[in-house]
């Protein structure tokens, strides 16, 4: 049977790794090379760039970037941020991606994933989707879609969206809760779970990892395919060797 | 020695990541091409036969570069690795796109996964991604130093089915037990993605590019 996954996420700026990779020993830390190469070595079963330049002089960069992980590393690597058009698209996917996350453009379009997947396939189009609760306390359970890092409302149903998302021939669900980003309390599952229970595509969880028994939380209540983290590897908390074999003891069917 | 492995490009899918994965195993005297040159495919010495995306577009696309004949060729003389659509279309037809003929050099079907629940409760959801255990069915040099059991990348909703139950070189199970890994004589082809594969991957392109049949 397939094994869950586990995927470490880089923000790439202007193509350097940020938010303070901290391995005690790799020469450049902000080298997504290098960075991806320990991944890789670690057992990461997918890598995610993210890539946050805001510059568009810089946009560049994250082509280049791909295109040299994708000499040294042979696992799946999925690009996102930025991804507006099908040429940027086709350039992430010549550069040696092997999958794109759309986000922000799959909100003002949603007829470009349809585009995008009958161009190049389901299999290589993720939506990502950045959701927030927003029903009150003893009220039936609601999150809607934000845009601009959890700022911006759309009065988008994000069950509704990930259906229509499905529905338009995404591979996959890259799912953000925008509640716990960066918080370190676990996923929200019941979040997970209803995305889950929703489209018959895989759905990787995403947002508030701080601990381990987070990444069982994920797979086991929420029901996920997959699980995203960023800071608990990057700060070297744990590693994913680690991060796997706990998985494993508790019971969670993973690539060792 | 060094060697020409060629890697054959139809259009169908990016094969950057093949013929790099290839390039990192191979030794630094072999050359490594990606082409759809018939004349170039034939003079080499070992083929790669990639492939992604529809059946019926795949067919158009080997069809339209004119590779049917060398492909078919270079599958019956020389070391040859088919991945993905590249081990599909080497049967003889798929149920992709209303019924696909195939290029035919094995009898069997293409079939699509059933999908549905898993005994242990999973949903089977289709394509069929992620990473999954390969159980070889024979001590073929390609698996050498490769575990049993051991996960390969996987994305794809159908699978081979191949008439000669002897072909089967690796079986994984996803809701049926399907021909991962087929193999006779020079030829070995495999649904996952060897170049997407980690260690395992690479051991395996390894082997194939040091493999005296």
């Amino acid at each position: 049977m397939l094994a869950k996954r586990i995927i470490p996420c880089l923000d790439v700026d202007a193509g350097r790794v940020v938010k303070g990779v901290k391995f005690v020993d790799i020469r450049d830390a902000g080298d997504p090379v290098e960075v991806a190469r320990r991944y890789n070595e670690e057992g990461a079963d997918e890598i995610t760039f993210l890539d946050i330049t805001a510059s568009s002089d810089n946009r560049e960069t994250i082509v280049h970037v791909v295109e040299q992980v994708a000499s040294e590393v042979f696992i799946p690597l999925t690009v996102g941020g930025g991804i507006r058009t099908e040429d940027d698209i086709r350039r992430m996917l010549n550069a040696g991606a092997d999958k794109v996350a759309i986000n922000t453009a799959a909100v003002f379009n949603p007829e470009f994933v349809k585009q995008a997947t009958d161009r190049f396939g389901s299999q290589c189009i993720v939506v990502a989707i950045d959701a927030k609760k927003v029903s009150a306390e003893g009220e039936p359970l609601k999150w809607e879609i934000f845009t601009h890092g959890g700022r911006k409302p759309t009065g988008l149903d994000a069950i509704e969206w990930a259906q229509r998302m499905s529905d338009y021939g995404a591979g996959e669900i890259l799912l953000t809760s925008m509640d716990r980003d960066g918080t370190k309390i676990g996923f929200d599952n019941e979040l997970t779970r209803a995305i889950v229970e929703a489209v018959p595509i895989p759905v990787i969880a995403s947002g508030g990892v701080g601990e381990l028994q987070h990444l069982v939380d994920g797979v086991k209540k929420g029901g996920a395919d997959a699980v995203l983290a960023a800071s608990i590897f990057h700060f070297a908390e744990y590693s994913i060797g680690e991060a796997k074999q706990f998985m494993d003891q508790q019971g969670v069917e993973v690539r060792q | 020695m060094s060697q020409r492995i060629t890697v054959i490009d139809y259009g169908m899918g990016n094969l950057r990541s093949v013929a790099k994965a290839v390039e990192h195993v191979a030794s630094a005297q072999d050359e490594v091409l990606v082409t759809d040159d018939p004349d170039l495919i034939l003079n080499s010495d070992r083929v790669v036969f990639p492939g992604q995306g529809a059946a019926r577009d795949c067919m158009a696309a080997i069809s339209d570069h004119h590779l049917n004949r060398a492909v078919l060729q270079a599958a019956n003389s020389k070391p040859f690795l088919g991945i993905c659509m590249g081990q599909q279309v080497l049967l003889e037809k798929s149920e992709e796109n209303g019924g696909t003929e195939l290029l035919g050099l094995f009898a069997g079907q293409v079939r699509h996964f059933p999908g549905g629940v898993a005994p242990d409760g999973e949903a089977l959801k289709i394509p069929h991604m992620g990473w999954n255990k390969v159980n070889r069915q024979s001590d073929h040099p390609l698996w050498q130093g490769i575990d049993q059991d051991s996960r390969f990348y996987f994305v794809h909703s159908y699978y081979v089915d191949p008439e000669q139950q002897d072909l089967i070189a690796a079986t994984t199970d996803y809701g049926v037990s399907f021909a991962s890994a087929i193999a006779r004589e020079n030829l070995f082809a495999v649904q996952f993605h060897p170049e997407k594969s980690a260690d395992d991957g690479l051991r395996l392109l390894k082997n194939f590019v040091n493999w005296t049949h």
